[in-house]
């Protein structure tokens, strides 16, 4: 196990990397939940229990059994601070149920923080894996390996009827979760996007925003994950997504290709007042800022504004955010710094690359 | 004591009602009670002999089943249904298996399915690995032998056979 300071860097190693569809796709992801047997799960766990269950977990990685994965980091929730946890959820290593609700939780982090392994979340183990643009089928397999090696060492939950059983049975079955965030400018300005997403729910998907269940589409970033986790398996659950996915992907470059052709001088005007305003102001809220810099990611995209890396827009989406506007800022920022330390990141992050 | 409607047959069933503090005694014979179709004299709402027997018949199990379906914990992590439906999430993996009746209909309306089918894990689900591999088998025995390929199938039986020993002999 090494050490590693997670939060020095908003941007995690591995979105650093190319990615298929990244003008559309930001990140796929898969998560797989998983229980021991032989414990009640972690809402109905005792202490000893639910400490128990973390050090079979933890063992197995201690074992060495996981070293085929590259370095790894463990941390115990109960020794990270408030905001070094607000942090992981920024950076989406962690759910905000294992940061606040846990107990005995843990987690073990790949050094390119694509691998998050979640240990007494709502179930006793959740492996995540993260991969940059559309590539949910090498996902499958890589957690799927992860989740053998873990089978070796420990006693799974495991139903010959209802599969792996879960707390909560809208997880059981195959236990996964597979999503994509997009961002989808081009849908929302054409008026589409409403229309698309309530299809997409009627076909077993669900579309959630930024910060997964009960967060708000921001910056036209959207999150869509297949809801069935029964009765189909986990090549058919992600055959389906990818589908879909590939549709909407589709639909928003055919979008962006009209907007181009039909109102090139609108849509650049958006954009480069969302730059200008982005590069000269003092306060920003996080939604105009969210909104902004969906503009300015079009904008990238489409080739109006060169002077913008793409990945500087990646490591705002979670640097912009107030646990790690804390972190960078000093602690317990109020509500107008904050929005003044906001603005100060964004400027000094699109200066240093133009 | 003699029946009140014949006087002659001894009385079998025993009434007693109470209305506004008044108390009314009935003792009749059962061929009486027949013979009244079954209403029991003196009761005004018609109440027959068929329904009160019945309905104290089913009062009992129903009543009982009732609350304990309600109460009835889950022997591994002590939840119960009600528990189950305020949370949303079960206890335990035993959960499952206690609560298996109300679970399918609950499974059906979340995920329109009550059955895997997808991975199994390696030490967990040996018996189930075998069990897709004989069904498997079987429908491709019933394919040859659509074909006539009957040497094939008897092969794929053997397999089969060997397979079902398996399974069996745990």
């Amino acid at each position: 196990m090494t050490k590693r300071n997670f939060s020095e860097q908003a941007l995690s190693p591995w979105m650093r990397s190319e990615g298929p569809d990244r003008d559309v796709v930001l990140s796929s992801r898969i998560r797989i939940a998983r229980n021991l047997r032989s414990y009640p799960f972690p809402m109905l766990a005792t202490p000893t229990q639910s400490h128990e269950a973390m050090e079979q977990l933890l063992g197995v990685a201690e074992s060495g059994r996981l070293n085929g994965l590259g370095p790894l980091e463990e941390l115990r929730l109960s020794e990270l601070t408030e905001l070094a946890k607000l942090v992981l959820v920024e950076k989406h290593l962690i759910s905000p149920a294992l940061a606040n609700d846990s107990r005995n939780g843990a987690l073990i982090l790949g050094q390119n923080e694509d691998i998050s392994i979640m240990i007494n979340e709502e179930d006793h183990l959740r492996i995540q894996c993260l991969r940059p643009g559309f590539q949910l089928r090498e996902l499958w397999d890589w957690a799927s390996k992860i989740d053998d090696i873990f089978e070796e060492g420990v006693d799974y939950a495991f139903d010959e009827k209802y599969g792996f059983l879960t707390s909560c049975p809208t997880n059981v079955g195959t236990g996964i979760r597979a999503s994509v965030m997009m961002h989808l400018p081009a849908l929302v300005l054409t008026g589409q996007i409403s229309r698309i997403l309530s299809a997409v729910t009627q076909v077993g998907l669900a579309v959630r925003g930024l910060y997964g269940e009960g967060s708000e589409a921001t910056g036209n970033l959207f999150q869509v994950s297949n809801q069935i986790t029964l009765g189909q398996s986990e090549t058919e659950i992600i055959d389906n997504l990818h589908a879909v996915a590939r549709q909407m992907i589709e639909h928003e470059k055919a979008a962006r290709a009209k907007l181009m052709a039909e109102s090139r001088p609108r849509i650049e005007d958006r954009v480069k007042r969302s730059f200008g305003i982005l590069s000269h102001a003092v306060i920003i809220d996080s939604k105009e800022a969210s909104q902004r810099l969906s503009d300015v990611r079009l904008g990238v995209h489409l080739g109006l504004l060169p002077t913008v890396d793409p990945e500087t827009l990646n490591e705002l989406l979670v640097s912009t955010q107030p646990g790690f506007l804390q972190m960078t800022y000093g602690e317990s920022l109020e509500p107008e710094r904050r929005d003044m330390a906001r603005a100060e990141m964004i400027r000094s992050r699109l200066e240093t690359r133009a | 004591m003699q029946c009140q409607e014949c006087g002659k047959r001894p009385a079998t069933l025993h009434f007693t009602k109470i209305v506004n503090g008044e108390k009314a005694e009935l003792h009749i014979c059962e061929s009486c009670a027949r013979e009244k179709g079954e209403l029991i004299p003196g009761t005004p709402s018609g109440f027959s002999i068929h329904n009160l027997l019945s309905g104290l018949m089913d009062f009992e199990p129903s009543g009982a089943a009732g609350t304990k379906a309600q109460t009835h914990r889950c022997e591994m992590c002590g939840m119960t249904y009600s528990q189950f439906s305020k949370l949303g999430r079960f206890g335990c993996s035993h959960c499952y298996k206690h609560f298996a009746e109300r679970l399918d209909p609950l499974l059906k309306r979340v995920h329109g399915n009550t059955v895997h089918v997808g991975k199994v894990p390696k030490r967990a689900g040996g018996r189930v690995k075998t069990k897709r591999e004989i069904d498997r088998l079987k429908r491709e025995m019933q394919g040859r032998i659509e074909r006539e390929d009957f040497e094939t199938a008897a092969q794929l039986r053997d397999r089969i056979r060997d397979l079902e020993k398996e399974i069996s002999n745990g």
